[in-house]
């Protein structure tokens, strides 16, 4: 079922696309982009604020190495255990960029005769990061639809993504990357038994929903050859605020563009937030510098203590028996 | 609640490990609370004492809670409360992707096998609660979206599983967004206190320490007893005599260590030890016994109560008159003093920037908070040669070192200890690396846990560190664990001689004093412990 529900409904959405771009071209490839566009848009902020409104009462990060030490003859590990803005920077770039945490993956396995071990397990840090940046790069490559001029950098990312030099249209590698890597995420998240116990149909939805999307934008170029020309007459309508839809444009491009549709709408009501959320986690982005400089949490309010006034009042006959000096005799 | 629970031998315990998860979803698997795995529930006095709510006496194996009538009400407020306190809280509820990077990284699933105890599962159990009442995909999609009732024994579950979290971070280590199961535990604890559904282990030691100063409830002259009979051994074996001072106006330094060091072998060895070095360098510091406790068990119930105990230890500084602080060998202490101490109950702008006395090295790293760990200081001292040392006298000990998790994920001291045991001792070797510094792993009765009645849970968490220090052992010939954490040496003791037996355990400040050649003092035939040193065997 956590398998079913969100492959169907998958498979629902394209269906729609297909048929209801039939009755309205309008409908799916100028409203509901908007509509998706804008619930993306403010979507991510209002979560972004809500997280926002809660304050970060302590400093806590996870220190994953040497802390900066007392003693120069000690030697800090600056990017896990940062203590300094630009530690954290540092700390937040490879974790963004490079999956610094993920990197440190392993695999515990148990023997026969009680052995354990933890091997390195670096499978789900390639298949992430062969994911997010393939989804990056296929992104950017967009953007040729998106401007008038193909900026010149975009025409670089083109042409270093096509350096096989194979088939007509050039095969981009991030399309057989993105779509491996979906497929690989996908799998292991059916086939190693815990992740599967833990997976829930939103973990499976978006994963169906980019392999939907990445299927039907293959398709498009280089099988069904979608009319560039009138795709980017489309677009350029769309982001000029004065949408044409122009003739000749399958559904197969309805489709696609109902799917990301989907994605962006789905995005902030989502897991997918973990790409806001990554940036405020306060295990990461905090300096380990406690001792150093003073950390105010907004709520701090006082308690109830019991003083040392009350303490010797429990005590007092006792300590003066010890020796103990008192403050009332 | 005398019931007698037995704990499975250790090669049961290893066959009994079953890493494959139930036919049935997690939330349809019933949770059975089962002896051996749990703590007896929270004494109704104690409770009471630091005025909490509901307090009452209640049985966690017994059908009936004892629940107010409100108990959801009051569960989900304490939830809403705490998401508009803690960004962490909100951000770690909305942004795990269940990768499950951070699964197979927590003891008690390596060592039960149970999905519940993956911390990615621990989680799960009170997302599910936040996505039904505080998102609204959960609220109208239910089940399909990974939401679930707050019912009874849904609430029995996150008890049941809250008290099976040492709040390690080890997960959060791993995890991409760094999200830390611990966070997670601490808040579910909080919400669960405000029902009452505290154990006796935590609650009692947290009634002690609040009305006496330590966990163990010691009074002031007791304190001085257990102190005066150290004293007495110290001296039996170096000769020398040393002299501290309690409650003392004027002194320069205040000294704070959990009070576990006070009480039982072998932390009281490493409490001997700060005494023979403080008298050796002749420092001017005084013990405290309305302060005499460096740990905090109540950060294993509520922010707030942490913040209660807490406050005594600056309160007392500045009665006191002293200049700064340096706290003992704890692990949880640390993280709580380090991160939390400050921000609770500082400035401590009537204490100095830490300087030692003897090296002259001021402690910048501290500056702001006033309190230095005692390895910090020790490492200074030896940096600069001003202790006698003679390592050779601990030649009998191979050594291996246990990073706790809290100095290690939650502050990041691991070479300032380390530096001191090489110089105390000849011959020390590592456990492997990725059970080690930042990728430490627990003791496995940290938080509270390390009562009698959950031994097989201990057991359970204890095996991933357990299994480390046996592959040393059958390497390297390792038969001590050093440590520098009071809990460590009560929980590592048994944990050590029921996986790895022949193994001991040993706080570094034992070591160093067992290598410390005092002034005056007489030819050493014994070590702390009263067994004869290397080449002394015979005498
Ligand atoms: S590693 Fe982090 S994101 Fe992945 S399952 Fe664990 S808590 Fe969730
Ligand atoms: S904090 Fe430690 S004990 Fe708790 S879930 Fe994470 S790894 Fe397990």
């Amino acid at each position: 079922m956590k398998i079913l529900i969100p492959f169907f409904a998958v498979i629902a959405l394209v269906v729609i696309a297909l048929v209801g771009a039939q009755a309205s071209h309008a409908l799916f490839g100028i409203w509901i982009p908007y509509a998706a566009v804008l619930i993306f848009v403010f979507g991510f902020i209002f979560k972004v604020l809500k997280w926002g409104r809660s304050p970060v009462p302590f400093r806590i990060p996870t220190t994953a190495g040497q802390m900066k030490s007392f003693a120069p003859w000690i030697k800090q590990n600056k990017l896990d255990n940062p203590s300094s803005s630009l530690g954290v920077l540092g700390r937040m770039l490879l974790e963004v960029l490079a999956f610094r945490s993920l990197f440190r993956n392993t695999k515990t396995q148990l023997y026969p005769g009680t052995k354990l071990t933890y091997g390195s397990e670096k499978f789900l840090w390639l298949g992430g990061l062969a994911f997010h940046w393939s989804f990056l790069i296929i992104f950017v490559r967009h953007f040729r639809f998106f401007m008038q001029d193909v900026p010149y950098p975009i025409q670089i990312v083109e042409h270093l993504d096509s350096f096989l030099q194979i088939g007509a249209p050039l095969l981009y590698i991030t399309d057989v990357v993105l779509l491996g890597a979906v497929t690989f995420l996908f799998l292991r998240r059916v086939m190693m038994p815990q992740i599967k116990y833990i997976s829930l149909p939103a973990d499976y939805f978006p994963l169906l929903l980019i392999f939907g999307i990445g299927a039907t934008g293959v398709l498009m170029r280089y099988f069904a050859k979608v009319p560039v020309v009138s795709v980017k007459e489309l677009v350029m309508g769309l982001l000029t605020f004065s949408p044409v839809i122009p003739q000749g444009i399958s559904s197969l491009f309805y489709a696609h563009l109902f799917l990301v549709s989907t994605l962006l709408a789905y995005f902030p009501l989502s897991k997918l937030m973990h790409m806001g959320g990554v940036f405020l986690s306060p295990t990461r982005n905090m300096a380990n510098n406690n001792r150093e400089v003073r950390h105010i949490n907004p709520w701090n309010y006082p308690v109830h203590v019991h003083t040392y006034e009350e303490y010797e009042d429990d005590f007092r006959e006792k300590m003066k028996k010890a020796g103990l000096p008192v403050e009332k005799e | 609640m005398a019931t007698k629970v037995t704990t499975p031998k250790p090669d049961q315990l290893v066959t009994s490990i079953d890493f494959t998860p139930p036919k049935t979803g997690w939330m349809d698997t019933p949770t059975i609370i089962k002896p051996g795995t749990f703590c007896w529930g929270a004494k109704g006095k104690n409770l009471a004492t630091v005025e909490f709510p509901n307090a009452r006496d209640w049985n966690p194996s017994d059908q009936d809670w004892k629940l107010p009538e409100n108990w959801q009400e009051i569960f989900l407020k304490g939830m809403e409360d705490l998401l508009g306190k803690y960004r962490s809280f909100k951000v770690f509820m909305d942004i795990c992707v269940r990768c499950g990077a951070c699964a197979d990284k927590c003891h008690f699933f390596i060592g039960s096998g149970d999905p519940k105890n993956m911390p990615v599962g621990r989680a799960e159990l009170l997302r599910s609660v936040y996505r039904k009442y505080f998102t609204a995909s959960g609220k109208m999609l239910g089940k399909v979206a990974g939401a679930r009732e707050l019912t009874v024994d849904v609430l029995k579950e996150l008890w049941y599983y809250a008290y099976q979290c040492t709040e390690c971070r080890r997960c959060s280590l791993y995890c991409p967004y760094g999200i830390d199961t611990a966070e997670i535990t601490i808040m579910c604890r909080e919400m669960l206190n405000l029902l009452g559904l505290n154990t006796d282990w935590i609650s009692g030691p947290v009634a002690n320490c609040y009305m006496k100063g330590n966990h163990l409830g010691l009074e002031p002259h007791a304190i001085m007893n257990s102190i005066e009979g150290m004293i007495d051994d110290i001296e039996t074996v170096t000769g020398v005599r040393v002299n501290p001072s309690f409650n003392r106006k004027g002194a320069e330094i205040l000294f704070v260590t959990p009070s576990g060091d006070l009480f039982a072998d072998p932390g009281t060895f490493t409490c001997m030890g700060y005494l023979a070095l403080f008298h050796e360098l002749g420092l001017d510091y005084t013990w405290s016994t309305y302060a005499s406790e460096g740990g905090n068990f109540g950060f294993f119930t509520s922010n707030e109560m942490a913040k209660r105990l807490n406050s005594k230890i600056y309160a007392e500084a500045k009665r006191l008159g002293v200049k700064y602080i340096i706290g003992g060998e704890c692990g949880h202490m640390w993280r709580v003093l380090h991160q939390y101490m400050d921000t609770w109950n500082g400035p401590a702008d009537f204490l100095e920037v830490p300087v030692s006395p003897i090296t002259g090295t001021r402690f910048d790293t501290a500056k702001v908070l006033k309190m230095i760990h005692i390895t910090e200081f020790t490492a200074d001292l030896i940096k600069h040669g001003k202790l006698k040392l003679d390592p050779s006298r601990n030649d009998d000990l191979v050594v291996t070192y246990h990073d706790s998790c809290n100095t290690s994920r939650g502050m990041g001291l691991l070479d300032e200890p380390r530096y001191v045991i090489k110089s105390v001792c000849n011959n020390f070797y590592e456990m492997p690396e990725n059970t080690i510094r930042e990728q430490t792993f627990c003791c496995g009765s940290g938080t509270g846990l390390n009562a009698s009645e959950n031994m097989e849970l201990r057991m359970r968490g204890g095996f991933p560190r357990a299994n480390a220090v046996k592959h040393v052992k059958e390497k390297h010939g390792v038969n001590m664990l050093a440590n520098i954490c009071a809990i460590d040496r009560a929980t590592l003791s048994a944990s050590m001689d029921y996986w790895v037996p022949g193994v001991r355990v040993t706080g570094v400040h034992e070591m160093v004093a067992n290598a410390l050649i005092m002034k005056g003092e007489k030819e050493r035939e014994t070590n702390l412990r009263g067994e004869p040193l290397p080449g002394k065997e015979g005498n």
